[in-house]
């Protein structure tokens, strides 16, 4: 059993400060580029623990993040470009948006358990860039070419290049969304959650409303998303449907896996691992890199079974037992 | 000798070394990623992912490079160190590839960038940071905008060159016109129309008696057919995708109608569209190229297929030899290489800017009379093609290259 349902979980001040003394720091000691590659990694995590709201701790299964994350991503895009909204401003209405449509998918998706659901989630996934591409569309997506996004310049009192001005932003959103992540999952809610995933048929017997907790999961999953594609918007200052393939799903599914289905911190780890390892591949051979992607992440899964996260508290039992015995 | 003279000598010698010094440096002006032995050149390409067919023509810049390192050492003494990186054809990936190429490896340039959506994602990006994006592999039109994006460069014609060179071919060769046009509706499809009529001028209106549009979700475009013959044209101007192209190529043999065919080099192919729509029924269809197709026979005993079949064996043997971005490759590298040659020792960004914006070129591999020509206010390298029409089997030229200057 999951320890969270019994055990009252509380912040691990000691080591969230430690974060984010760090985070804070670490922008001024890197070169532009490995700022901006540090800003994609923290956004691929927020799409990460997004993904892991519905699957890690729900049990509800999606191939088709990559939509939300593209329905984020032109929101703001769209925003700013055809209205002139500023880009601040976009980012949570991007999540809204998602939250919305993961709401409306939800419900349908009621009826699906387990691979239909993948299933329905993938068809939704690969839908999303021909719907950009329609010509129906085009005046509002700008079709093939995409659209692109300009960022305002770093306000003026502030000592900051763009990569550090947007990597601050974006630190202080993830540790926001994180924030909030841990909380609903250390609440009622989370609890009701959890107990769906583990076995519905109990928590509905509990009087835990399936439907509704199912639903409201997806939304906020979603939301978190969302939220990642508008900043992946503003960050890469363009959007093309080419952009949101299947391809990306798959990628934050691996990165879930990776860091650890169902544990809160274990998307950053997901996140650096989808952005690094592809280009350690590649750096090895350009024609083999997705074989050598492949026999990493089989290496990973075989050393770490249960992710990042579950080697870490392995490592932290190990170290506690051998304590305890000689202590 | 005594010693104040030594020292007098010594002096003298080494004020003319600073001299010397002082004035090669004056000759030499180095952008990011030059030194006297090295030129590094960026690119991007989907070596993976679902463009990865276009990846050959990565692979033969790269085997092209190679051959002029070995036989010339490079370019003026220097060796070009080509890093080209997978972008998998997504605009993201190309961005964090390019920041790469620009900021970590410090490349002179990127050269080559494949695909409309990845190196949209790039164009703002490159022109703020002033590093040339030289002849970018896509047939977009906006690549030719030197007032708004003074470092970017196309290099094939575009869709919209392309429509304007059939305009011009129509104007030359065929009397009393009536065109009648079939395009998809979406910025392909209007980039041609618009170059043809940009051609035709005052008289667009009066000379195309027909614009019939199609959605690329439509089942078929028989209607659109019907109606194009009816206007009662004598010039059909086929500018749709190859499924669409082929249905237009059969309809038109079924009602009889007998116009000159004049088909965008998209759907260009026997093997996806003359076959499908029959080959009987495809016969005379006129088209434009610009470089020589690789799989005509007639031109294998010419010196310059020897040469490039020789570069093929030697530098790039599992190349496919009968496609056409391996030729597209090595003719684009050999522009890239004039470019070079012709900044000298002063290889600064502004100065490969310059010295790309004023070519005259002749390549051997390209169709006789197509230059490669640009300007300070010209940024489209290839502006002139060659007629040829499908005879059924393969394809014979048909009167003299066209040109829009």
């Amino acid at each position: 059993m999951d320890p969270r349902l019994t055990v009252g979980a509380r912040i691990p001040i000691k080591w969230v400060t430690l974060f984010v003394v760090i985070g804070v720091i670490l922008p001024f000691f890197m070169d532009g580029y490995t700022t901006f590659q540090a800003t994609l990694v923290m956004i691929y995590a927020i799409a990460i623990l997004g993904l892991n709201l519905l699957t890690g701790f729900n049990g509800q299964f999606s191939l088709g993040h990559s939509a939300f994350y593209a329905i984020g991503a032109y929101t703001a895009a769209i925003l700013y470009f055809h209205y002139g909204w500023p880009v601040y401003a976009t980012i949570p209405v991007g999540g809204i948006v998602c939250f919305v449509a993961g709401f409306l998918f939800g419900l349908p998706a009621l009826r699906l358990e387990g691979l239909y659901l993948a299933l329905a989630t993938f068809a939704l996934g690969i839908a999303i860039p021909q719907i950009l591409k329609s010509s129906h569309l085009e005046e509002l997506t700008g079709g093939v070419q995409g659209l692109d996004v300009f960022r305002p310049a770093v306000p003026e009192m502030l000592p900051l290049t763009m990569d550090q001005w947007w990597y601050l932003i974006v630190f202080v959103i993830m540790l926001f969304m994180f924030w909030v992540a841990w909380n609903l999952i250390n609440s009622r809610t989370g609890r009701a959650m959890m107990a769906i995933r583990d076995n519905s048929i109990a928590a509905k017997s509990m009087g835990v409303s399936t439907s509704l907790y199912k639903s409201l999961t997806f939304g906020v999953s979603a939301f978190y998303t969302g939220v990642a594609g508008s900043l992946s918007a503003i960050i890469i200052e363009f959007v093309a449907p080419d952009s949101f393939t299947f391809q990306l799903s798959i990628l934050l599914f691996i990165g879930m896996v990776v860091g650890g289905t169902g544990s809160i911190w274990g998307a950053l780890f997901g996140g650096l691992f989808i952005l690094i390892i592809p280009n350690f591949a590649e750096e090895i051979s350009t024609g083999l890199s997705y074989a050598i992607f492949g026999i990493i992440l089989i290496l990973i899964i075989y050393v770490m079974p249960s992710g990042f996260t579950g080697l870490v508290n392995l490592i932290r039992t190990k170290i506690r037992g051998r304590i305890g015995t000689t202590g | 000798m005594n010693t104040g003279r030594k020292i007098a000598i010594t002096f003298a010698a080494v004020a003319a070394m600073g001299m010397a010094a002082t004035t090669a440096m004056a000759e030499k002006m180095y952008g990011p990623g030059v030194t006297d032995t090295s030129i590094k050149i960026g690119n991007t390409m989907p070596y993976s992912g679902p463009a990865a067919a276009y990846s050959q023509i990565g692979k033969s810049i790269n085997a092209y490079f190679n051959k002029i390192n070995k036989e010339n050492g490079g370019v003026n003494g220097r060796k070009i160190e080509f890093i080209s990186l997978d972008d998998g054809y997504s605009p993201p990936k190309t961005k964090e590839q390019t920041r790469k190429l620009v900021e970590q490896d410090e490349v002179l340039l990127v050269f080559q960038g494949l695909g409309t959506p990845t190196q949209s994602a790039v164009h703002a990006y490159m022109n703020q940071k002033k590093v040339p994006q030289l002849f970018v592999a896509t047939g977009a039109t906006k690549w030719g905008d030197p007032e708004n994006y003074p470092w970017t460069m196309g290099w094939q014609p575009s869709y919209q060159t392309e429509g304007q060179l059939f305009g011009t071919y129509v104007l030359k060769n065929v009397k009393d016109p009536k065109i009648a046009i079939l395009y998809q509706n979406d910025d392909y499809g209007k980039d041609y129309v618009k170059g043809m009529k940009d051609v035709l001028g005052d008289k667009a209106s009066e000379l195309i008696v027909a614009e019939e549009s199609y959605e690329v979700t439509d089942p078929t475009i028989n209607s659109q057919i019907i109606k194009l013959k009816d206007s009662g044209a004598n010039v059909f101007f086929n500018v749709a995708t190859p499924k669409f192209a082929a249905q237009a190529i059969k309809k038109i043999y079924e009602l009889n109608w007998k116009p000159v065919h004049l088909n965008n080099s998209v759907s260009n192919s026997v093997g996806a569209v003359y076959k499908p729509a029959g080959l009987e029924e495809s016969k005379g269809i006129i088209s434009l190229q610009y470089f020589q197709d690789v799989t005509d026979p007639s031109i294998y005993d010419t010196e310059p297929y020897k040469k490039w079949k020789k570069f093929m064996e030697e530098y790039y043997p599992d190349g496919d030899q009968s496609s056409s971005f391996t030729a597209y490759g090595y003719l684009v590298a050999q522009t890239m290489e004039q470019v070079l040659k012709q900044a000298g020792d002063n290889l600064t960004r502004e100065n490969v800017m310059k010295e790309a914006a004023n070519l005259d070129l002749e390549l051997d591999m390209m169709l006789p009379g197509v230059k490669i020509q640009t300007g300070p206010d010209d940024y489209f390298p290839i502006e002139a093609m060659m007629p040829i029409a499908f005879d059924g089997e393969k394809f014979v030229p048909v009167g003299e290259v066209v040109s829009v200057n």
